[in-house]
C-alpha cells in the first residue's frame, strides 16, 4: 500500500486510491464540484486540484491515484489562488440570479463560493447564454445556469444507460445537451431526473407545480385529495434539517392537512392493490406457462426454467416478467426494448391505481364526478410527472392523476405556507385510501416491490407464511446492481398444484444500466428468471430523482433502513391482509384481474424510436 | 458559363442519391460496429460518402455502433470538420489561425464572403462554393492561407479572389473536378 504524506500528515491508502479518497480519509477536505461519488472521475471543473510535490502543474485530486512518497498539499497559496480562479471564472460566465433560483440555498456553486471567501469575482466578459427547454412534463433545462461539469452526462450514460445529453459544440458555446441542441422531448430521455438530482445548480431542475396546486387549493369546488409515495416519508425531513432516515409520515400528513388538502390518503394504499393485481399476474402467467399448450407444460413441472423459456415464446403473457411500477424503466423499454414490451407487468404504477381509484370508487363514495376531484401526489421522482400525463391514463374520463410534486417541491411548499415542520403534531392518514401494510412500504426501495409480491403470491400458493427471518428476503436486499433469489414452493395448495416442487427464480435491478445489464443476460440466454424487479433509480424510488438533493449511498441506505423500520413496526405486513383493499375488492373490483381490475388498473405499452 | 445538371455529375457515372447512399453507409457500419473507436472514422467514411453528415446518417450511425445520438452529434459539432449542412461542389477554408489571422486572413474572409455572397457556414446559390473557416492549417509560413477542397493556396490578397475562384468554375465547366494550384 502506497504511503504519501497529505499536508504532512501520513496516510496508507490502498493501492489506486485517488488523492481526493485519500485526503477524505486522512480528515482533509477538497472541495469538487464536477465529482460525483460512485461515477467515473473526469476532472473538468478543476476545483479539486492539490499541489504535488515535484510536478510541475496542479492536479486534479478526483482522478489523480496516490503514489509511494507523494507530498501532497491541498490549501497552498497555489492552490487556493487556483481555485479562487477557478470558481470566480465559473461565476463570471454563470448566468443565473442567485436570489430567484429554484437552488438558492441548495446551490454547490453558492456554497463553494461562500467556502472559498469569494467576495468578488475579478473576471468579467460574456454570460453563457440562456435557453430554457421547458418541453417535457418533468424536467426543466436553463443553459445559461449550466456550469458544464458533466454531471448530468455521467449520470444519463453510466448510471442510467440513456446517453440523452452530451456536450454539444465547443469551447464558449458548449451546451450539455441532447443532439443538436434539441429540445428533450424529442430524444430518448426516460425523464428519471437523475440528472436534476447529481446538478450541482439551478441548471436541470424539476418543472415547479406548486403554483398549479395552489390554485387547485383555491377553488372551493375543488375537492383536492393528497396521495404520498412511500418514499417520502423517509426523506421529506431532509428538508427540514433532519438526518437522512428519518421516519416523518405522521408529521407529513399533519403538514398536508395543513395545506389545505380535503383528504390525505397513501399511496401505500394503491401499493398493497397492485401486489394483489401483479402478483395475481406473476401466477397467471406461471399457470400458462406451465399448464398451457405446447411441449413444455406438463402438469407438474418441476422445473420452472422451462416453462420460462416456452413462455417467453408465448406472446401473450410471456415469462419473465418485470415489475411496472417505475415510470422511467417503461419509458426506457419503450425506447431501448419495444420487442420486450409484453414481458412488462401490465399493472399500471401505484401512483395511477390510486388516481383510477380515487376518481371512481373513491368520487362515488363522496356521490362526486371524478372532475370535481383534484389528485395531487407526492412523489420521489421526476417521470411520475410524465407519467401522469400519458394519454391512456384518463380512465375516470379526466386526468386520473392532476398535478405531481416532488419531495422537494412539497417541501419548498410546507416552508412557503410557514408551516414550522419540526414542531407539528404526528396525524394519521384519512380512510378509505389511507390504510397500507409494511409491504406497500418497502415498494420505496430496491428489493421492495420483489419482497412484498412474494410476502403475498407465496402464501396465495401455498396457504403459508413467506418463510423468510422477519419477512425479509435478505438476498435482494441491499445496494448490489443486480440482485438474484431463488425460492422453492413446496405444499402447495391443490390449486396451485403445478407449482408443486418448483423454483422460483427472481432477480432485482436498480439503476437502468444494471437492468439493461439483466435484459443483456436474459436476451443471450445466459439467465433464466420468472420475475424481475427493475427500479429505475439507484437504491430504488428512495433516491429517485426528485428526492432531498444531495443522495449518495450512505443516505440511499439509510433511508432504506427508515423504510424497513416503518414496515416493521406495521401491524400489517402483507398486502393481502389490508382489509381496507379486500374491502375494495369486495364493494366495487370485484377480483384481481377481474373486468373492472383490467379497466381501471392496468395499461398497455407505447413502442417508441430510440433516435 | 452555366453548367447544366448532367454535366456537373462526375466521369459521366450516375451520381447515387441519398436513399442508395444510406444503402451503402450500411455495409461499412456492418463492417465497423464490432470495432472500438469507430464513430470518428466513420463520420469521416459517411461524410465523403455524402458531402455532408445527413440526420439520418448520422441516426443509422449511432444505431448501428450503440452509441447516444447525443454522442455522435456532440463529436460532429466538436470537430469543425464535420457538417451538417450540404455543402457546395467545392469547400472554401480560410485558415484563422494566429498566422494566418495577423496577416491578413479576416480581410480575405470578408472579400470572399463578398465574393460568394454568402456567411460562413453556407453554400452559395449556384452550389459550387461552400466557405468554411479553420484554425490553422499547418501552412503558417505561407500566412494568410486558403483551402479550395484539396488544394492550398497561399499569401492571398482579396484582390487574387476572384481570379482563384474562376479556376474552379472553369475546371468545373470543362468536367475537370481537380482545382489547380494558383502558380
Amino acid at each position: 500500500m502506497p504511503k504519501l504524506t497529505i499536508n504532512n500528515i501520513p496516510v496508507e491508502v490502498p493501492e489506486g486510491t485517488t488523492i481526493l479518497a485519500a485526503s477524505r480519509q486522512a480528515g482533509v477536505k477538497i472541495p469538487t464540484l464536477c465529482y460525483v461519488e460512485g461515477l467515473k472521475a473526469i476532472g473538468a471543473c478543476r476545483v479539486c486540484v492539490v499541489e504535488l510535490e515535484g510536478a510541475r502543474n496542479l492536479v486534479a485530486s478526483c482522478s489523480m491515484p496516490v503514489a509511494e512518497g507523494m507530498k501532497v498539499l491541498t490549501n497552498s497559496r497555489r492552490v487556493r489562488e487556483a481555485r479562487r480562479a477557478v470558481v470566480e471564472l465559473l461565476l463570471s460566465e454563470h448566468n443565473g440570479e442567485c436570489q430567484t433560483c429554484d437552488r438558492n440555498e441548495d446551490c454547490e456553486l453558492q456554497a463553494l463560493a461562500a467556502e472559498l471567501g469569494i467576495r468578488e469575482i475579478s473576471y468579467s466578459g460574456e454570460r453563457t447564454r440562456k435557453r430554457i427547454d421547458s418541453s417535457t412534463p418533468a424536467l426543466m433545462r436553463d443553459s445559461g445556469k449550466c456550469i458544464k461539469c458533466r454531471r448530468c452526462v455521467s449520470v444519463c450514460m453510466e448510471t442510467q444507460n440513456v446517453g440523452a445529453l452530451f456536450p454539444q459544440n465547443r469551447g464558449f458555446e458548449t451546451v450539455i445537451g441532447p443532439a443538436f441542441n434539441h429540445d428533450l422531448n424529442t430524444v430518448a430521455c426516460v425523464q428519471c431526473g437523475q440528472c436534476a438530482a447529481v446538478c450541482p445548480v439551478g441548471a436541470i431542475t424539476e418543472r415547479d407545480q406548486i403554483e398549479e396546486v395552489w390554485k387547485a387549493l383555491d377553488k372551493p369546488d375543488n375537492h383536492v385529495i393528497v396521495q404520498t409515495a412511500p418514499a417520502i416519508r423517509a426523506a421529506l425531513g431532509e428538508c427540514f434539517g433532519y438526518a437522512p432516515g428519518t421516519l416523518v409520515t405522521g408529521k407529513m400528513v399533519a403538514a398536508l392537512r395543513r395545506l389545505g388538502f380535503r383528504a390525505v390518503f397513501d399511496t401505500n394504499f394503491a401499493a398493497d392493490l397492485t401486489i394483489l393485481e401483479e402478483g395475481t399476474e406473476l401466477l397467471t402467467r406461471l399457470k400458462a406457462a406451465l399448464t398451457g399448450n405446447g411441449s413444455h407444460g406438463a402438469e407438474d413441472a418441476k422445473s420452472l426454467a422451462a416453462a420460462g423459456a416456452a413462455a417467453h415464446e408465448d406472446h401473450a403473457a410471456p415469462l419473465p416478467m418485470f415489475t411496472s411500477c417505475s415510470p422511467g424503466w417503461i419509458k426506457f423499454m419503450e425506447y431501448y426494448h419495444p420487442d420486450m414490451l409484453a414481458n412488462l407487468s401490465t399493472c399500471k404504477s401505484p401512483q395511477q391505481m390510486f388516481g383510477a381509484i380515487a376518481k371512481t370508487y373513491y368520487a362515488a363514495k363522496l356521490n362526486k364526478k371524478p372532475e370535481q376531484i383534484v389528485v395531487v401526489s407526492i412523489m420521489p421522482c421526476t417521470a411520475k410527472k410524465f407519467e401522469c400525463q400519458r394519454p391512456e391514463m384518463d380512465i375516470s374520463g379526466t386526468r386520473d392523476v392532476d398535478i405531481v410534486l416532488t419531495t422537494r417541491e412539497l417541501g419548498k411548499m410546507i416552508r412557503a405556507a410557514g408551516i414550522d415542520f419540526q414542531s407539528l403534531p404526528d396525524e394519521e392518514m384519512d380512510a378509505p385510501l389511507g390504510l397500507s401494510s409494511g409491504a406497500a412500504d418497502i415498494f420505496a426501495n430496491t428489493g421492495g416491490v420483489m419482497e412484498a409480491a412474494l410476502r403475498t403470491a407465496y402464501e396465495i400458493v401455498t396457504g403459508r407464511e413467506l418463510p423468510a427471518e422477519n419477512l425479509h428476503v435478505a438476498p435482494i436486499e441491499g445496494l448490489a446492481g443486480v440482485k438474484e433469489a431463488s425460492l422453492k414452493v413446496e405444499k402447495v395448495k391443490p390449486e396451485w398444484k403445478f407449482l408443486e416442487g418448483a423454483t422460483l427464480n427472481v432477480a432485482v435491478a436498480h439503476g437502468l444500466s444494471n437492468a439493461q445489464r439483466v435484459i443483456g443476460a436474459i436476451r443471450s440466454g445466459e439467465k433464466q428468471y420468472h420475475f424481475i424487479e427493475v427500479m429505475t433509480c439507484p437504491g430504488g424510488c428512495i433516491g429517485g430523482g426528485g428526492q432531498p438533493r444531495y443522495t449518495n449511498n450512505d443516505v440511499r441506505q439509510d433511508r432504506i433502513n427508515a423504510i424497513y423500520r416503518e414496515d416493521e413496526g406495521k401491524k400489517l405486513r402483507k398486502s393481502h391482509d389490508n382489509p381496507d383493499v379486500a374491502k375494495l375488492y369486495e364493494e366495487f373490483l370485484g377480483r384481481p384481474l377481474g373486468e373492472k381490475s383490467h379497466e381501471l388498473l392496468h395499461t398497455k405499452y407505447t413502442p417508441r424510436d430510440r433516435v | 458559363m452555366q453548367v447544366s445538371a448532367d454535366q456537373a455529375k462526375c466521369c459521366g457515372c450516375e451520381e447515387a442519391t441519398e436513399e442508395q447512399l444510406l444503402l451503402q453507409l450500411d455495409d461499412v457500419l456492418k463492417e465497423y460496429a464490432d470495432l472500438p473507436g469507430a464513430l470518428i472514422p466513420v463520420l469521416q467514411i459517411a461524410q465523403a460518402m455524402f458531402g455532408y453528415l445527413p440526420e439520418p446518417a448520422l441516426k443509422k450511425i449511432a444505431l448501428a455502433l450503440n452509441k447516444p445520438y447525443s454522442e455522435v452529434a456532440g463529436v460532429v459539432g466538436f470537430y469543425s470538420f464535420f457538417t451538417t449542412v450540404p455543402r457546395g461542389k467545392h469547400l472554401v477554408r480560410v485558415c484563422l489561425g494566429t498566422a494566418c489571422y495577423v496577416r491578413g486572413g479576416k480581410q480575405v474572409l470578408a472579400a470572399l464572403k463578398d465574393a460568394l455572397r454568402i456567411e460562413v457556414g453556407e453554400t452559395s446559390s449556384d452550389r459550387l462554393f461552400s466557405l468554411d473557416v479553420g484554425r490553422c492549417f499547418g501552412a503558417c509560413g505561407l500566412a494568410p492561407v486558403i483551402m479550395i477542397d484539396d488544394d492550398v493556396h497561399q499569401r492571398v490578397k482579396p484582390a487574387q479572389l476572384a481570379k482563384i475562384l474562376d479556376q474552379y468554375r472553369d475546371n468545373h465547366a470543362a468536367g475537370n473536378g481537380n482545382g489547380g494550384s494558383d502558380e
